[in-house]
């Protein structure tokens, strides 16, 4: 007992903790053929929130030594540049389309969220943290923070409408006839982010591109989009 | 590696730094992220320094999410009051925005696709 109130103190245990957790939910995630709904990052959370409470540990203690990962979101979202970089000289021709489609889904994806949540009596605080839902949590935790709303609320919304978006594309695409690959993957990286894009790898290696271009790209719209579409509907 | 490393870092500061500056209600590190996208663009190429730590933290972005995530632990009295206007919110405006996305998109599918054949 000596033993865990000295290391349960230690920044070190909480930043191996959620190593360990992580690496375990990623293994197990292929194991189980790489379904969303039990994505390692919502497995992880999930476990690791079970132990803190077990444990008595508190957010604060914990986060002392989560904080070395958390920190290297700042340079993992300038790195997004990157891989933008790339699909970008790719389909520079082909910007416009692209660019309308990815403004339109980041607007109507921000905004019907609100809208919706609002219709139902959710808290300020709620309506802030969902407006970023559709980008990668990178972004969305900065987002959340900048608006007002709860940055580890928003990452959490994140990822389940990562999961739901996986969820409803495929039928959505029978519905409305699409069959291109890189539509398909496009669509994906703008409604549900990282996790579309890593399911639109499944399409193939060219929708996993454009999903990856959609995401960087609505990421980055997003962040300069919503600071002014929150006052417009009336709220923050 | 670690002069890549550096860049990173040094464009988040300059991001930080103009958002400060500036005033904007953006995320220092987007805007670090579109200044190390217009400079890639102008030099035409990525140096290899700067693309080995970038696909290695990329490689691990999902890891980078779960500190934050936990911090759902604070949230649970909001959750439970607001899980179904965030549950119903979440599904329609997924439902949609893949909707208005693909429908937009549609129209240049041909288009998209020789493109990429090309490349």
């Amino acid at each position: 007992m000596e033993f865990w109130a000295f290391f349960s103190a230690k920044p070190l245990l909480w930043l191996i903790v959620t190593i360990v957790t992580f690496i375990v939910t990623s293994w197990l995630n292929r194991r189980l053929g790489g379904t969303p709904l039990l994505h390692p990052v919502l497995v992880s959370l999930s476990l690791i929130i079970v132990f803190l409470l077990l444990t008595g540990t508190s957010y604060e203690t914990y986060f002392e030594g989560a904080q070395f990962i958390h920190f290297l979101l700042g340079p993992a979202t300038v790195a997004l540049a990157v891989p933008l970089f790339d699909h970008f000289e790719r389909v520079k021709k082909m910007l416009l389309p692209l660019l309308l489609a990815c403004m339109a889904g980041a607007v109507t994806a921000a905004a019907s969220a609100i809208l919706v949540a609002q219709a139902f009596d959710a808290s300020l605080g709620t309506l802030l943290s969902i407006a970023p839902k559709s980008v990668t949590s990178a972004i969305a935790i900065g987002i959340a923070e900048k608006l007002g709303g709860y940055p580890s609320l928003a990452s959490g919304l994140v990822l389940i409408t990562g999961a739901i978006g996986c969820v409803l594309a495929p039928p959505i695409y029978r519905i409305l006839n699409v069959t291109d690959e890189a539509v398909k993957g496009f669509t994906l990286g703008v409604s549900a982010h990282g996790m579309g894009t890593a399911y639109a790898f499944e399409y193939g290696l060219m929708a996993g591109a454009f999903g990856g271009l959609a995401m960087g790209m609505t990421g980055a719209f997003t962040a300069f989009m919503l600071p002014v579409l929150v006052p417009l509907l009336g709220i923050g | 590696m670690l002069v890549g490393f550096l860049m990173l870092l040094l464009f988040q500061l300059a991001g930080e730094l103009i958002v400060v500056v500036l005033g904007m209600p953006v995320p220092g590190p987007v805007v670090g992220m579109v200044l190390l996208l217009m400079c890639l663009i102008a030099k035409g190429d990525v140096p290899e320094s700067l693309r080995i730590p970038s696909e290695a933290l990329l490689k691990h972005l999902a890891l980078l999410f779960v500190p934050a995530g936990v911090g759902l632990m604070t949230h649970f009295s909001l959750l439970k009051a607001d899980w179904l206007a965030i549950l119903l919110a979440l599904i329609v405006s997924t439902g949609l925005t893949i909707v208005v996305t693909a429908l937009i998109l549609n129209p240049s599918a041909k288009k998209l696709h020789q493109l990429e054949r090309e490349s």
